[in-house]
């Protein structure tokens, strides 16, 4: 691995923060109603919210 | 990584994706309406009703099924089942000689025995849930799918490990958008892929058990109902039936505080040839996926035994609500929407990348 390369770590820190947190709203959702729903609203569409900013702050030109 | 092992996870992932990705995409385009079926139900058969006899006396479930028989003659009852914001009563019959699968479902003003108009089941959502189920070819069709959904988990498996080399100088949800049009479209696969992949597994590998409902029931119903048949020959007669309105009433008292579901009859896919299977979910928000049969002997009417479900069971009631996406609300529906829509161009860029490859690789060599 040449020295610029970025480690696993570095590649799927974001990733596995998004996948982490989808699973905990997909469950959190099915487990409870009314705060449960929210807190599984707000985890699980963070993935579409990191998305979003990504496409708009990480777009290279 | 090794440059061997690169190429052998590309492969894993050309050919898992290559396969399946006509069959996913069309999972994914008939998916986005399911996922709001109910409030395109709600549109599509809206239609203003009122019980006829809001204060009468409500008709017995006894006199409910002989009404709706009456409206098909010769019809063998399979299902009842009850809705919950009015009092109407479900029947689902069949005509000893029809195709498999083919019923007659009629919802029954409980208050007069008159038809009531239907609020779930428009036939153009029947027909996109048929296609998305089974491509109108039963069991077998089911099971394709659920084979093209095990190839979807290997194709998302291939893609995690892929994107360690490919994303090796590019930090997190970098689009180069000022290269070749491959490279721009190499970057938001991967960026879209990578984080829908938990959202995407869920649903697969939930998809992957829902094709497996019909195997499920026939072996649960091979063990755990195997004893109760064992007193009885031929199964019950519609003739020697006992009453099904004190056989629910019986099954509520042994299971109280639960909510009652549906009732499965002696024959049909969920029960046995000689018993009422009566079937009541929990009212908590886990438990109301999750059901519990009583059975009742259609001879006799007594109590034969309630059955707690075994665990394959509960996983294919609970791969449900995570595969519809329909248990937490409409704000849930919305997300399940857009990480569908994200997925459907995750797939078209990989059909995309692997056509502009193609035509690159030749060109250059």
């Amino acid at each position: 691995m040449k020295s610029r390369d970025l480690g696993l770590k570095a590649i799927f820190a974001v990733p596995l923060i998004v996948a982490i947190l989808s699973l905990f709203g997909l469950v959190a959702a099915l487990i409870g109603n009314g705060v449960w729903d929210v807190v599984g609203w707000a985890t699980l569409g963070a993935s579409v919210v990191i998305l979003g900013w990504a496409l708009v702050a990480r777009r290279h030109r | 990584m090794k440059p061997g092992t690169i190429r052998a996870w590309s492969w894993v992932h050309k050919w898992s994706s290559l396969v399946s990705t006509v069959f996913l995409m069309m999972l994914c385009i008939t998916g986005l309406p399911l996922v709001f079926t109910h409030e395109i139900d709600e549109v599509l058969l809206h239609q203003a009703w009122a019980p006829a006899n809001p204060d009468g006396e409500k008709l017995d479930l006894d006199q409910v099924l002989a009404v709706a028989l009456s409206r098909h003659p010769g019809d063998v009852p399979a299902f009842m089942s009850f809705d919950e914001d009015r009092p109407v009563v479900n029947v689902t019959s069949r005509a000893p000689d029809a195709p498999v699968g083919q019923f007659n479902f009629q919802p029954i003003d409980q208050t007069s025995g008159d038809a009531a108009p239907l609020v779930a089941g428009h036939p153009v959502m029947e027909f996109i849930l048929q296609l998305h189920t089974d491509l109108f070819l039963g069991l077998a069709g089911m099971l394709f799918l659920g084979a093209m959904g095990l190839l979807l988990v290997a194709a998302v498996v291939s893609g995690v490990v892929l994107y360690a080399p490919f994303m090796r100088r590019l930090p997190f949800g970098t689009v180069r958008a000022a290269k070749s049009a491959r490279t721009r479209w190499l970057d938001y696969h991967n960026l879209l892929g990578v984080v829908t992949v938990a959202w995407v597994l869920v649903v697969g590998v939930t998809g992957v058990i829902n094709t497996l409902a019909v195997p499920i029931i026939d072996y649960w119903k091979a063990t755990s109902l195997k004893e109760l048949t064992a007193a009885y020959d031929a199964p019950v007669a519609l003739t020697e039936r006992s009453s099904l309105d004190q056989a629910v009433r019986r099954a509520k008292e042994v299971l109280p505080g639960m909510q009652l579901q549906f009732v499965a009859f002696p024959g049909s896919d969920y029960s046995t040839d000689h018993h009422y299977a009566v079937f009541f979910h929990g009212d908590a928000p886990l438990t109301e996926h999750l059901t519990t049969p009583a059975l009742i002997d259609a001879r006799t009417g007594e109590l034969a035994a309630v059955k707690q479900m075994p665990w394959y069971v509960k996983a294919l009631s609970l791969s449900q609500p995570l595969h519809f996406g329909d248990y937490g609300g409409l704000p849930l529906k919305i997300l399940w929407g857009l990480l569908d829509l994200i997925t459907i161009i995750v797939l078209g860029s990989g059909v995309y990348l692997w056509l502009a490859k193609g035509k690159t690789g030749r060109g250059a060599k």
